[in-house]
């Protein structure tokens, strides 16, 4: 059986592809007659441009065109937009494609030259001399809080959104609490680093007025409404194909990027092919970070570990500017309560400009900070009251009984946050026993005997997937057999083709062999959202299940014809559809497909079955009934009402060197619940990638901006993504439970694995040198600061482990 | 992150090589295993006028082994070093360092005294042909000379050769007799860039008491050093030496910068941890190599 593929871990079938050098990324699109463009990019944090001097480029043999801001026109002379309007977000601010009279980052766009080759490209940009005023520099979210200098003169106090929500009276509701705590702590940018960086090749048809993109994108269909919008041009005119991607992370997902309008612009200018690919210095200094944090935690509880009242007042560097909203603000705000019961919840996330490269949603997009919140909110609360980690989080958890859940929350989709599904006590129970959570206490002894300090750590999430507006299918049987699989969202590496062919196999009735699937090419498929918020299997997964079964329906009505029976006693298996129960009375699915389309002309062998004397018809009525088309294929649409909610557990366990104060991740436990499972080998995948970039989120990459604005780790030299061999192994188990909102009961599963790295390392790290961890990552050369420094506050469990504190 | 344009010669013989680069002058530079170099092009934090390309030039592949120590050649590659059984035998630091060297690939392309010529302070190659009293032998119009290993680094990736000038070969002495050695390093991904790391060579007397204990570091100082710790141990039994004493010593000596992976203070707490943990290894080998 090749057709019940659901939930099955069949191979990827796009590795085969992709790991033998035959993949077809950005930078293998074009000839050697495609003009190559570079750009000057700001070198200053925050400068005033005064004069930009091109004629030293002027002779550069194979320099073609050069652009800076007076070049642009109509559309292109504004703002890039604000993607994502939010009545929040009340002192937006976007760049424009190349940077008009003011730079605000390291990295910033300022002017673009077109050569003959990127080497020559290259050569041009450095002999262009960009006369700069500078301005003081805006760096890090306590210097944008502080506000002594501002990022945008008109914005005084660096205050992009201030965005509220709360559910009850959180001040009486503390000055109620039995016991209150408070705390501030800290989390780095990190960044995407996908392994291919960005990149755009256009080509202009002058004969046909049309353009054909391709760009490294997670959005296609969005970028080609904004490059038909910024460049004036009729949407039937440009189409985007996002080509093999390798990787998004969320980065591509930000759009239109400059590059993604100047290279089509200079396409149509030069009447030539143009690209841009992207280097690693470029992505650094000139795509996206996130997770710049300061985060001041209010929380009261009870005796026993209750949660009464949680306040939370966050600042949120978002960088330069905020083409993308404030998404992640929102996202913290609203996944920070976890899988835990707030009673009362006041959450306050200010989004402030700094002079650095612009913040949007890296996998986890918010999430991975509000876990730290709340999840060491959990581990302070266990701390203060002398009680099991474990304890406290288990006496806070939503019960499986009281789905769905509200929150009384708005989510980053407009949408109320309603838990749909969720057994969280079941991912703690399966969790501990996992990772030997009862156990820890003879770990560290053994650990302790060869000299290393031992802990363990654990963190919970609730993780939003899936958000609308829709995603939509399209599922065709040929007259061949082959079954054409589309929609219009992207794939980043993540193993669509797989779950999506396996969903239409298993919904048809067909072998997984017949099946080609297409994603992110607007000339398949205009109407898309794009790959984000671990939405793929969700939406379009849903959707081409919904297309698979209305060509289903379909067939079977013409084979019920042909066969002259009851559609309801057909079944379709193997790519044939039967009579039940009735052996030879059958009709290939293919051969439903060629009679689906009633034909005139006999092209090929099978096109004659379908031509207008090949047998017997029913002269009273028209080839294709009333209300019929043609062919045998569907089109279908799934739109949430809003998310759904998967979950997880993390637990780590750390191993520290007390000369060295190296840090180990020995024992990485994930527990994980994304509802029905497509394909366990891929969610698998998911998990461990994710897993791998919260471990180096934790211990890491930071990206070490000067006082300056200078990134000073802007390469794979110095900025620390890990590398296999820092990476733990990960046992996982998986837990089930459906999400009543989809047809096929999925949760997203593409950045669980990231979302609690941080906070369960950090709970870890904590446990085993008994000293408050309050800001992360956190390295080697840190943690010895912090363990000599006499001020670094001791925690009351390694007082109580020492015998010397009687807290509890 | 493409270079500038070069012209670029793939002499077939050390004169030809000598020949184009004295006509090129100061824009020339020599190109071996590139790991290091061709970053620096790609980066444009070098733009030399002329790649003069010695991988075609003969007989500087050889690891030649013999009583008095290990020859190796400039076109030898870190990993063919890294393999040489006979020239571990001679020195065992080499085959220690050389696995300590970035990672597999670049260990193919990379050579040993490309990795000396560059200079680079994080680079092991440099401490270990300062710990074991080395020297390169430098080709030029004029001649050969040697430069031993104390005038050879004059500062970060900078040597004292200068002109048209080809090092051909680097020469580490034996290991001496009743001696013992380690290399260990700290780099916070497998494969990087040192945080710190020490190689040391621990020489015991016939009775079996340290006679010396000497130590270089990695990514510690602007050259190779190499630190007599003696006197912390001097004269004391083999196996109850205080080498926690010597790596407190160490951290006396050392002048440890900081950057973006490390304070300075805590490059010379490494330097005091991998000195005793190297020496104590050290100490053991020498011990076995020390008739009782």
């Amino acid at each position: 059986m090749t057709t019940k593929v659901f939930g099955e871990p069949v191979r990827r079938r796009e590795d085969a592809r992709l790991i033998t050098g035959k993949g077809r990324y950005l930078d293998d699109i074009g000839s050697t007659a495609t003009l190559a463009a570079a750009f000057v990019r700001s070198p200053h944090a925050h400068a005033r441009i005064l004069d930009i001097d091109v004629t030293g480029a002027l002779d550069v043999e194979g320099l073609v065109a050069i652009y800076t801001y007076e070049d642009l026109t109509g559309p292109l002379a504004e703002p890039l937009p604000v993607l994502i309007p939010h009545p929040q977000l009340t002192a937006p601010r976007t760049g424009f494609p190349l940077a008009n009279g003011e730079v605000n980052h390291v990295g910033e766009p300022v002017v673009m030259v077109v050569a003959t080759d990127r080497y020559l490209a290259e050569d041009a940009a450095e002999r262009i001399l960009v006369t700069y005023e500078e301005l003081p520099p805006v760096v890090g979210v306590d210097a944008a809080r502080e506000a002594r200098h501002a990022v945008h003169a008109e914005i005084p106090d660096n205050v992009a959104a201030r965005h509220h929500q709360e559910t009850g009276d959180v001040e009486p509701a503390l000055a109620a609490a039995k016991n209150t705590l408070s705390f501030t702590q800290y989390i780095e940018r990190s960044a995407c680093m996908p392994m291919e960086g960005k990149g755009v090749h256009a080509r202009w048809d002058a004969a046909d007025s049309s353009l054909r993109v391709y760009t490294s994108t997670q959005a296609s269909t969005s970028v080609r409404a904004a490059i038909a919008a910024k460049l004036e041009l009729s949407l039937d005119k440009v189409e985007v194909i996002a080509p093999d991607v390798g990787g998004g992370f969320g980065v591509k997902i930000v759009h239109p990027w400059p590059e993604e309008l100047l290279v089509p612009m200079a396409a149509i200018a030069l009447q030539a092919e143009v690209k841009w690919a992207e280097d690693r210095r470029e992505h650094f200094v000139s795509s996206a970070h996130e997770r710049q944090q300061r985060q001041e935690i209010t929380v009261g509880y009870d005796d026993e570990g209750r949660i009464t009242a949680l306040d939370v007042h966050i600042w949120h560097d978002n960088g330069a500017y905020t083409p993308y909203g404030i998404i992640v603000p929102i996202v913290t705000a609203t996944q920070l309560v976890g899988p835990y019961v707030i009673p009362v919840y006041r959450v306050i996330v200010e989004s402030v400009f700094t002079n650095t490269v612009i913040v949007t949603p890296y996998r986890g997009a918010g999430r991975p900070q509000g876990c730290f919140a709340m999840e060491r909110t959990m581990d302070r609360i266990a701390d203060a009251l002398g009680l099991d980690r474990a304890v406290v989080r288990e006496r806070n958890l939503i019960q499986p009984d009281q789905f769905p859940y509200d929150h009384h929350l708005t989510f980053q989709d407009g949408r109320p946050v309603i838990y749909d599904s969720g057994d969280y006590p079941g991912l703690m129970a399966k969790l501990k026993k996992l990772v030997g959570w009862e156990e820890a206490e003879q770990l560290r002894a053994d650990a302790g005997a060869r000299g290393r300090m031992l802990g363990v750590g654990m963190a919970l999430y609730v993780e939003g997937t899936g958000p609308g507006p829709y995603e939509g299918g399209h599922v065709q049987v040929l007259g061949s057999g082959k079954v054409l699989v589309s929609t219009g969202l992207t794939s980043q590496g993540q193993g669509h083709e797989t779950a999506f062919a396996q969903i239409v196999a298993t919904e048809l009735g067909v072998p997984i062999e017949d099946i080609e699937v297409t994603t992110g090419d607007t000339r398949r498929f205009g109407y898309a959202v794009g790959t984000f918020a671990s939405r793929a299997a969700v939406m379009s997964g849903n959707a081409i299940a919904l297309a698979a079964r209305g060509v289903r329906a379909k067939a079977l009505r013409i084979a019920a014809d042909v066969l002259e029976v009851d559609p309801g006693d057909l079944e379709i298996d193997e790519g044939v559809v039967q009579v039940k129960g009735t052996p030879g009375a059958s009709i290939p699915l293919r051969t439903v497909a060629v009679l689906s389309n009633p034909l005139r002309y006999a092209f090929d062998e099978a096109a004659r079955q379908a031509t207008q004397f090949a047998g017997p018809a029913d002269d009273t009525r028209p080839p294709v009934a009333e209300g019929d088309a043609p062919g045998l294929e569907h089109v279908d649409y799934y739109s949430p009402v809003r998310s759904t909610f998967a979950s997880g557990a993390h637990a780590a366990i750390v191993e520290i060197d007390p000369a060295t104060w190296e840090i180990d991740v020995v024992k990485y436990a994930v527990v994980h619940d994304c509802g029905n499972i497509v394909n366990p080998m891929i969610v698998e995948g998911q998990v461990q990638g994710g897993v791998a970039q919260g471990v180096g989120g934790a211990l890491y990459e930071r990206m070490a901006y000067d006082s300056a604005g200078q990134l000073q780790n802007a390469s794979f030299m110095d900025f620390l993504m890990p590398y296999s061999s820092e990476i733990p192994d990960v046992v996982i188990d998986h837990q089930e439970t459906p999400s009543p909102l989809n047809p096929l009961g999925l949760k997203g599963a593409g950045e669980a694995g990231v979302i609690p790295g941080t906070a369960a390392i950090a709970s870890a790290i904590e446990d085993a040198v008994g000293r408050r961890i309050t800001a992360m990552p956190i390295s080697p050369t840190q943690l010895y600061d912090l363990m000599r420094d006499q001020d670094t506050e001791r925690t009351a469990a390694a007082a109580r482990r020492a015998g010397t504190g009687a807290m509890a | 992150m493409k270079p500038s344009a070069f012209r670029y010669a793939d002499p077939r013989s050390l004169e030809e090589a000598l020949e184009v680069l004295s006509a090129e002058g100061e824009g020339a530079k020599v190109l071996a295993g590139g790991q290091s170099l061709l970053p620096l092009l790609s980066m444009r934090l070098a733009a030399p006028a002329t790649l003069v390309d010695i991988n075609r030039v003969p007989g500087l592949d050889a690891v030649e082994t013999g009583e008095g120590g290990v020859r190796v050649g400039a076109l030898v590659r870190h990993a063919r070093l890294l393999e040489d059984a006979a020239a571990a035998r001679v020195q065992p630091l080499l085959a220690r360092a050389t696995a300590n060297v970035a990672h597999p690939a670049i260990r193919n392309r990379g050579t040993t005294v490309g990795s000396i010529a560059h200079a680079d302070p994080s680079g092991e190659m440099t401490s270990v042909l300062a710990l074991t009293g080395g020297s390169v032998t430098v080709a030029t119009p004029a001649g050969v000379e040697t430069v031993g290993w104390q005038d050879l680094f004059v500062g970060p990736l900078e040597t004292s050769v200068h002109g048209p000038a080809v090092v051909t070969s680097a020469f580490f002495p034996a290991l001496p007799a009743r001696s013992g050695t380690a290399f260990a390093e700290i780099a916070r991904r497998k494969g990087d860039y040192a945080v710190c790391g020490a190689g040391v060579v621990v020489t015991l007397d016939e009775d079996r008491r340290v006679s010396a204990a000497r130590a270089a570091y990695i990514s510690v100082g602007l050259v190779p050093e190499v630190h007599d710790l003696t006197e912390a141990v001097a004269g004391q039994p083999v196996d109850t030496a205080d080498w926690a004493g010597a790596g407190a010593l160490a951290r006396t000596l050392v002048d440890p910068d900081a950057d973006i992976h490390a304070s300075a203070d805590y490059r010379r707490l490494l330097v005091g941890v991998l000195t005793e943990r190297t020496l104590i290894e050290a100490a053991a080998e020498a011990a076995g190599r020390t008739a009782a």
